[in-house]
């Protein structure tokens, strides 16, 4: 990674651009919060899931402005801790806000049937499914490290953003798709998921260690040997919390009912 | 003849039986993949991150491993809570299901990782072998233990 990519990074427009953003993202959910709350005939909306979206959006923002963006360009093990907050941390938490069911609850009723109509289509049922989402992201980090596309991302500057929107988003949409928090249309059981997050975790740490094993092309040994290390363990640890709740919601709904019956039998 | 309620009960049984077996399987394998990075990575660093005369098949397989044994101690818990919330939970059918689960997971990584695939030696000294037969003698002591506990609390 050559000297002449930090332009790329410190240019004053691009900071501006990720900050209104963000601004946006955090302004939206909290009026959507105020006319969900207006709603009398609604419980009040959590106030940890507006946490959750808050701290959500400041992690994305962190990883693209400011010092750890800056660091990321020019040391491998910032770029994994950015990868981590970016592609596993973030999306963790702006799932845990339940943003959909925010906005079902903000629209008027009408709207909020056509929104939910639109969401059952084709196109996100395939994104949504659990492998596909597993593909785009665990897939996408294989493309992105054991392809030249790692040192053309230090290169272009709209390759650089399309690929950390894909993070993001792709993290989104895996996280969504493990544990079910807003409203899901297609719904796949616990085992299902279970044995899908398994293999995802698996090719992410299988990932980790050729990293460590085979450098990306310009990292340095010692930086891909610690980038590696950052990601397998980084990523065991966020995704304890996802296969955690997962756990707890197969739990929850495997409960006894019919407690006499039960009571019988056991 | 059996009732419906007697088939019911007995079909209950058999599930609960193997839901017992498998949690305690499954948080037992957990269990020690969780002991053996702790304590031969982390702590003692007798094993290494990676080493290299690894087999390509050796990443894939601990990557593997290491995902699903992430997995089965909370999914192995969480069985078990549902279990005692069942008040259906016998500890000692439980427990033999440990002793197999963590045995069978060291045996493999003993023979099947630290040897074939070569991911890494339990330790870089010279007697390596002495390591070897202690860690597998162990790991199949362990099986032994949990198919004696399991068939006693089937029999009782």
């Amino acid at each position: 990674m050559g000297h002449d990519h930090s332009s790329i990074l410190t240019s004053p427009l691009w900071d501006i651009l990720f900050i209104s953003i963000s601004c946006l993202a955090i302004g939206f959910y909290i009026f959507a919060v105020f006319i969900s709350n207006k709603k009398l005939h609604l419980h009040r909306w959590p106030l940890y899931r507006t946490a959750f979206w808050i701290f959500g959006v400041l992690m994305a923002l962190l990883v693209m402005v400011g010092p750890l963006a800056t660091m990321a360009h020019f040391d491998f093990r910032f770029h994994m801790m950015g990868h981590l907050l970016l592609g596993m941390l973030a999306p963790l938490l702006l799932v845990l806000a339940a943003p959909m069911t925010l906005v079902l609850r903000a629209l008027p009723v009408t709207m909020a049937r056509k929104l939910t109509k639109v969401m059952r289509q084709r196109p996100f049922s395939f994104v949504t499914h659990p492998i596909t989402a597993s593909i785009l992201n665990i897939g996408g980090l294989w493309l992105l490290y054991t392809t030249p596309l790692f040192q053309w991302m230090h290169h272009y500057t709209w390759l650089y953003v399309l690929i950390h929107l894909h993070i993001i988003l792709a993290g989104y949409v895996f996280t969504a798709a493990m544990i079910y928090i807003d409203p899901a249309p297609h719904r796949y059981s616990f085992l299902y998921r279970a044995i899908v997050i398994v293999f995802a975790l698996g090719a992410h740490q299988i990932l980790s260690k050729s990293l460590y094993a085979y450098p990306p092309e310009g990292v340095p040994t010692e930086q891909a040997e610690a980038g590696a290390k950052i990601m397998y363990y980084g990523g065991d640890a966020i995704d304890l919390v996802i296969i955690f709740l997962l756990c707890l919601h197969w739990y929850q709904a495997s409960r006894p009912r019919t407690t006499l019956s039960e009571s019988q039998t056991s | 003849m059996a009732t419906s309620v007697e088939v019911n009960n007995r079909t209950s049984t058999v599930v609960l039986s193997k839901r017992h077996f498998w949690s305690g399987f499954l948080f037992g394998l957990g269990l020690v993949a969780f002991v053996d990075e702790m304590v031969f990575h982390q702590l003692l660093q007798w094993h290494h991150f990676y080493d290299r005369s690894t087999l390509h098949i050796g990443i894939v397989s601990d990557g593997l491993f290491h995902a699903f044994s992430w997995f089965a101690t909370i999914g192995g818990l969480f069985m078990l809570a549902d279990l005692r919330r069942r008040q259906a939970l016998q500890w000692s059918f439980w427990w033999g299901a440990v002793f197999i689960g963590g045995g069978v997971f060291q045996l493999y990584d003993g023979i099947i990782h630290h040897k074939l695939m070569r991911i890494h030696q339990i330790r870089y000294v010279e007697n390596v072998l002495v390591y070897d037969v202690i860690w597998n003698v162990t790991a199949v002591l362990m099986i032994v233990i949990g198919w004696i506990m399991v068939h006693r609390a089937k029999r009782s």
